[in-house]
């Protein structure tokens, strides 16, 4: 194939599908009990440098708890997967855990505005970034899934978004047209906020799926959050439900309410006060250190949110 | 005292845009309120599309975030980000909305910094799904406040293809012939894209606007349709919906 276009952006994650078929293929298989904690499941499945992605979309089924255990152990160096990442991004760049975006989407919190904190961490030179698109970025995860070394498409083309991106164009043997190619992205390690789960893994996502069924088959380590834990005979009864299987999750932990303050369809709103209160603190870089610690200090549960709520004066789990 | 504000006009302008039975991208704010605006008017088959996977849904209220529950209530499908974009890319949506820090004169949009790359001054979020909305929706609409710094003749950064450097660049780029932006809603004007240099065009002004005050706001020399309109004002009927419907709380028409 004639190429066309390469993109200047440092390619950092290997796309070759042999090497990603060698770690499959020891990838544990046995169906064991994985529950463990947040704390536990941070230490084990993500390590300082690991490529990370967390799963769904903007401050919508987010895991908050796994996040604020990355910042709490301190826990830098990671490069990050910017996939339509709003409040999840905002919480790791206020750890300034990451050193690497590929970016689609960052910094921004959609219709609530763009993070302060979040801005000035990616001004200040100490990331580096590589551009995508949403679709790119989606079809990079899907390539992975498949086993593929890409997946063409039609987006990207003709753009600076494309100059700083690390896809390629060529001239379709086909059609003899030109399209970009995006490269497999095998993510070191996922975290997903998921509805349901059994002790083995296996979950189960309501609502818009954005990509977590392929993410989570993509990445080399997973860690799910749920809501609740169900019975594993719930899976047995409705294969259909499973977005997740087993085989290609780590570890379980469940945390109630725990993509709080952001929205987790069919059970709760996202809590804008909230949202609006980091907005608001950010401004003031050490009045946002103060936050942060009253923050690590209380943690992310059902139990410890109301307290600093209390504090704050804002109004949660009403 | 005017009876409509400018964003009032904008919204009611975008909705008319959209034709009954056809398929809209749109995210939060401005676009999801023309859509709501369309489908309370004179398009109540047109089907509204959230990236994140929400199909259809019948809008409750205004989503916060493109992902929301609210774009699922009571949708058709809760799908996937592929099950939408491949959604554009196979050539079924018709219009999609999108924003930026500055647009060009062929419709290019930057939404991802200001300064250059390796030494950014001012960062915004990126493309999200701008490009891909661009790249292959067939008709983009960008509503926008109109001002030099933003309608520009170079932009720091092409996050977003309009028509790139002009007649044939898109096709040659690899982009859908037959696609790009459609119109560019603002506060002063209405404006669409010339056939032959595809060139940003004027088509109409809004009621009390000048040619001379379109001009001095935009950093680069604009074409003039030869019959160049007054803006058609909105009805009654369109800000009753509009105020007591669409948008009660004021969130978007409250902001102009």
């Amino acid at each position: 194939m004639e190429i066309i276009a390469r993109g200047q952006g440092r390619l950092l994650m290997d796309p070759d599908p042999d090497r990603a078929r060698e770690f499959f293929r020891t990838k544990s298989r046995a169906m064991v009990n994985k529950m463990t904690t947040v704390k536990e499941a941070v230490k084990e499945f993500i390590h300082p440098g690991d490529y990370l992605v967390v799963g769904a979309f903007g401050a919508v089924r987010i895991p908050t708890a796994i996040l604020h255990e990355i910042i709490r152990q301190g826990i830098k160096g990671l490069k990050f997967g910017g996939f339509t990442a709003t409040h999840d991004f905002e919480i790791l760049a206020a750890g300034e855990s990451f050193d690497f975006v590929d970016n689609a989407y960052i910094i921004g919190l959609e219709a609530r505005g763009l993070s302060p904190h979040a801005r000035r961490y990616m001004e200040s030179g100490k990331v580096e970034v590589v551009e995508w698109s949403n679709a790119s970025f989606s079809w990079r995860i899907r390539a992975a899934a498949m086993g593929v070394p890409f997946m063409p498409g039609r987006v990207l083309l003709g753009t600076d978004t494309f100059r700083h991106s690390a896809a390629v164009a060529v001239r379709d043997p086909f059609t003899g047209k030109p399209v970009a190619l995006y490269p497999a992205l095998y993510p070191d390690v996922a975290v997903i906020h998921v509805h349901e789960a059994d002790i083995y893994g296996n979950a189960r996502i309501r609502g818009i799926l954005v990509s977590d069924d392929e993410l989570a088959i993509a990445s080399k380590r997973v860690i799910i959050t749920a809501e609740r834990i169900i019975p594993h005979e719930e899976i047995r009864r409705e294969p259909e439900r499973t977005t997740i299987p087993y085989y290609a999750v780590d570890a379980v932990v469940e945390v109630p309410y725990g993509s709080y303050p952001g929205n987790m369809p069919y059970e709760y709103y996202s809590d804008e006060e909230h949202l609006r209160l980091w907005l608001s603190k950010e401004r003031d870089p050490e009045e946002f250190k103060a936050f942060l610690k009253e923050y690590e200090r209380l943690g992310i549960s059902r139990d410890t949110i109301n307290e600093f709520a209390d504090k704050h004066g804002i109004d949660v789990f009403a | 005292m005017s009876r409509y504000n400018a964003m009032e006009l904008m919204l009611v302008v975008a909705s008319r845009q959209l034709e009954d039975g056809k398929i809209v991208a749109v995210g939060t704010g401005a676009p999801g309120a023309a859509g709501m605006l369309a489908q309370k008017t004179h398009a109540p088959n047109l089907i509204t599309l959230f990236e994140a996977g929400g199909f259809a849904p019948l809008l409750p209220s205004m989503p916060i975030s493109v992902g929301d529950s609210r774009t699922t209530f009571k949708a058709i499908k809760a799908g996937s980000m592929n099950d939408a974009m491949t959604m554009f890319q196979r050539g079924m949506v018709d219009y999609a909305f999108l924003g930026g820090a500055q647009i060009d004169m062929y419709g290019n949009i930057n939404s991802t910094l200001i300064g250059s790359f390796d030494n950014p001054k001012v960062m915004f979020p990126g493309s999200g799904g701008a490009n891909d909305f661009a790249s292959n929706a067939w008709r983009i609409m960008i509503i926008t406040p109109h001002d030099k710094r933003r309608f520009t003749p170079k932009l720091d950064f092409l996050t977003t293809p309009g028509y790139l450097t002009g007649p044939g660049a898109r096709e040659e780029a690899g982009l859908p012939s037959g696609s790009g932006p459609y119109k560019i809603i603002t506060n002063l004007a209405v404006m669409g894209f010339d056939e032959e240099t595809k060139r940003m065009k004027v088509l109409s002004l809004h009621p009390g606007v000048t040619r001379e005050q379109v001009q001095e706001n935009t950093g680069f020399e604009l074409l003039w349709a030869e019959d160049l309109q007054v803006t058609e004002e909105p009805t009654d009927e369109e800000l009753r919906i509009l105020r007591e419907e669409v948008d009660p709380h004021r969130y978007i028409i409250g902001r102009a």
